[in-house]
């Protein structure tokens, strides 16, 4: 079941929690919602259960319009952020509730809490009430009660956020595998760009109630399509910096007297330039990008970090740690083509430039993608 | 260590001291139940009756109708407190749980009338009562003691702490908003229900003033009423009285040993005394 949403839009009050939000997520495709708190994420999420109403848009679960649908309607199964079971229930009971609730026979519910207990891992621990529990076995439980009654849509609200980091590894693996073991559409809402980038099959990159970028998380990696997605991701941030041209492919970093040698010809003359510190490296003067003096070293697992100061902006970048750097050191830093980002100065779009790389550089000029 | 042990010690000594001084007017109400006529009256007082005259009790209750008195007592309490719990739970989830227009301010006013002594409301409530012909019912004694503002902002509040989630995953799995209370708050509240339910047992086991306006016949008297009447119909005989009143007080008192922890724990929680 394909569920597509259509121009959906939440408002409480003042506020637009969800903006004219569009997508379709694929039957079996497990998406995440990806997005800094107060984005709309939960908002969307409880949309898509039926819990909220929508203030206008549609929602499609297949062909169906469910957008006006009681979230008891819906076939979906829910895991909430605090878990919520209840806990005056034993695990099995917990699990069995939904099944109740439906009025399936007692010897049934049970023989298929028992089952799906199986499935999640948790079924030596049936007994229990949920405060006699560790936070990843509630976690268990509460996916497993979700899962139950063979729901259509599993959706996830920041299901890992309370366990410690080592199991949320765990627990991560374990939701790609169970989603996939059933087969379920789901829907995953994080704000760890690390869970959100790992587990899903798509990555919806959320700002202020609207979808910044819907892609694979490899492609949104590669090609942010706007600065704030550039920015939302990864591990040190990506460097960004103003650069004005001076001519051809020299250009200027703004409010200093810092030379910049692109390797693109752009149409504009006021750019905002993206490289990730991972995609930077140490190189000699002709071929490098910029070059500053080295203000800071550490030492990043396998990695050495250091930080260029390059007229007031400081640059890091993660480079081999053969080389041996001082702080104080001039170094030239160069990045590969591909792992050059542009962004539009007012709009913060991404300023295209793959038509002219693959043709005749001099002739060709640039075309830009919005 | 030393000051530490010192000071338990004296607080153990006050503590001892107090409950000595609140078990006494028990103990010797006991003991003069048992007692004959002269050791009653004896002076220097008798703690320990010569002889048990267990006769007494069922003097008393030849005398007036305790059984009868017990038996109204035991249908006004359980009828009033399974009243109060149906209507605070109800009540509670609408002003916890349920949107409505001018929620807040009904509910303001609600503890509003918390303010208004009892005392107050005796006469309009009595006059109310009379007009509707409910005098010397059972009605009279049980439904206007079926809500209790206070009850309801007590469970309100303990329903405000269960977490929203747990509603949405109920409303997702299925479960209606009346199962939901039923099933899942209900089951949750229930250390605030038995709180709530024995502070009302001991009120309506206890009450005096109410049933003693809204009861003419001997038939719908309640044991405190009863015992009050019997003050008059047994004349100076002390055993007696003591032996109706001990009759009256010990079902609280079984009531008390039995449920101790809930009793101990309600207090706590709503800062009370029962
Ligand atoms: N019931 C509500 N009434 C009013 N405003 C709300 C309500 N729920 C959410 N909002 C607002 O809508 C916006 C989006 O909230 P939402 O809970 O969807 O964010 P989120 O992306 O899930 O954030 P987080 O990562 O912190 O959970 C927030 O600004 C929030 O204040
Ligand atoms: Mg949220």
């Amino acid at each position: 079941m394909d569920i597509r949403l259509n121009q959906l839009t939440m408002q409480f009050e003042e506020m637009t929690a969800v903006d004219r939000m569009t997508t379709t997520i694929n039957n079996g495709e497990l998406v995440s919602l990806l997005g800094p708190s107060g984005c709309g994420k939960s908002t969307t999420l409880m949309l898509l259960s039926g819990l909220y109403k929508p203030t206008s848009g549609e929602i499609f679960f297949g062909d169906k319009n469910v957008t006006r649908l009681d979230a008891e309607k819906r076939k979906i199964g829910m895991v909430f952020q605090n878990y919520a079971l209840y806990p005056h229930l034993s695990v099995l009971k917990n699990i069995m509730f939904p099944l109740r609730m439906q009025k399936v026979p007692k010897k049934e519910a049970r023989e298929r809490a028992i089952e799906m207990a199986a499935l999640v891992r948790i079924d030596h621990l049936l007994k229990r009430k949920p405060a006699q529990l560790s936070g990843g076995q509630q976690q268990r439980v509460a996916i497993a009660r979700a899962l139950v009654k063979k729901p259509k849509l599993l959706l996830l609200d920041e299901p890992l956020s309370n366990l410690d980091a080592r199991l949320r590894l765990e627990m991560r693996e374990e939701i790609r595998r169970i989603q996939q073991e059933v087969g379920i559409t789901a829907v995953f809402v994080t704000h760890d760009q690390e869970e959100a980038l790992s587990i899903s099959d798509r990555v919806m990159l959320m700002n202020a109630g609207s979808i910044q970028q819907d892609s694979t998380p490899q492609q949104m990696y590669k090609k942010p399509v706007n600065e704030f997605v550039a920015s939302f991701l990864g591990n040190p941030p990506i460097n960004l910096m103003t650069v004005e041209r001076m001519e051809a492919r020299q250009y200027k970093l703004e409010n200093s007297a810092q030379m910049v040698l692109l390797p693109e010809r752009l149409n504009h003359e006021r750019v905002r330039v993206g490289v990730r510190p991972e995609d930077l490296y140490l190189t000699d003067k002709d071929s490098g990008l910029l070059s500053g003096k080295v203000l800071h070293i550490e030492t990043i697992g396998r990695d050495t970090m250091i930080r260029l100061k390059i007229g007031n902006t400081s640059v890091r970048a993660l480079v081999d740690p053969k080389h041996q750097l001082q702080t104080g050191d001039i170094c030239t830093l160069g990045a590969d083509r591909d792992n050059i980002h542009y962004f539009d100065c007012d709009t913060g779009e991404r300023v295209n430039v793959e038509k002219e790389a693959q043709g005749d550089a001099d002739t060709a000029d640039v075309e830009e993608y919005a | 260590m030393a000051k530490e042990a010192l000071s338990k010690g004296t607080i153990y000594l006050l503590l001892t001291l107090g409950a000595v001084f609140m078990v006494l007017p028990f103990l010797w109400m006991i003991s003069s139940s048992l007692k004959s006529p002269n050791e009653v009256m004896a002076m220097p007082p008798v703690w320990i009756p010569s002889q048990l005259n267990w006769d007494n009790y069922s003097e008393a209750l030849r005398i007036a109708p305790f059984d009868k008195y017990f038996i109204n007592s035991v249908i006004v309490t359980v009828l009033s407190t399974i009243g109060e719990l149906l209507t605070t739970i109800l009540a509670a989830y609408a002003f916890a749980r349920i949107y409505f227009y001018g929620r807040e301010i009904v509910f303001a006013v609600l503890l509003g009338t918390m303010m208004v002594p009892s005392e107050v409301l005796l006469i309009p409530n009595f006059v109310t009562l009379s007009n509707l012909g409910w005098i010397d019912s059972y009605k009279a004694l049980i439904i206007p003691w079926t809500a209790s503002v206070f009850a309801i902002f007590l469970l309100r509040q303990f329903f405000f702490g269960v977490p929203k989630e747990l509603s949405y995953a109920a409303k997702v799995d299925g479960c209606s908003e009346f199962r939901f209370l039923w099933y899942v708050m209900v089951p949750l509240a229930k250390p605030a229900l038995i709180t709530i339910a024995l502070l009302k047992v001991i009120n309506s086991w206890n009450a005096f003033l109410w049933p003693l306006i809204v009861t003419n016949s001997q038939e719908m008297r309640t044991l405190p009423v009863g015992l009050s009447a019997f003050t008059t119909e047994a004349g100076i005989k002390y055993e007696l009285l003591m032996a109706a009143s001990s009759m009256v007080v010990l079902p609280m008192l079984i009531l008390f040993f039995i449920m101790q922890k809930y009793i101990v724990a309600g207090v706590a929680r709503t800062g009370l005394k029962g």
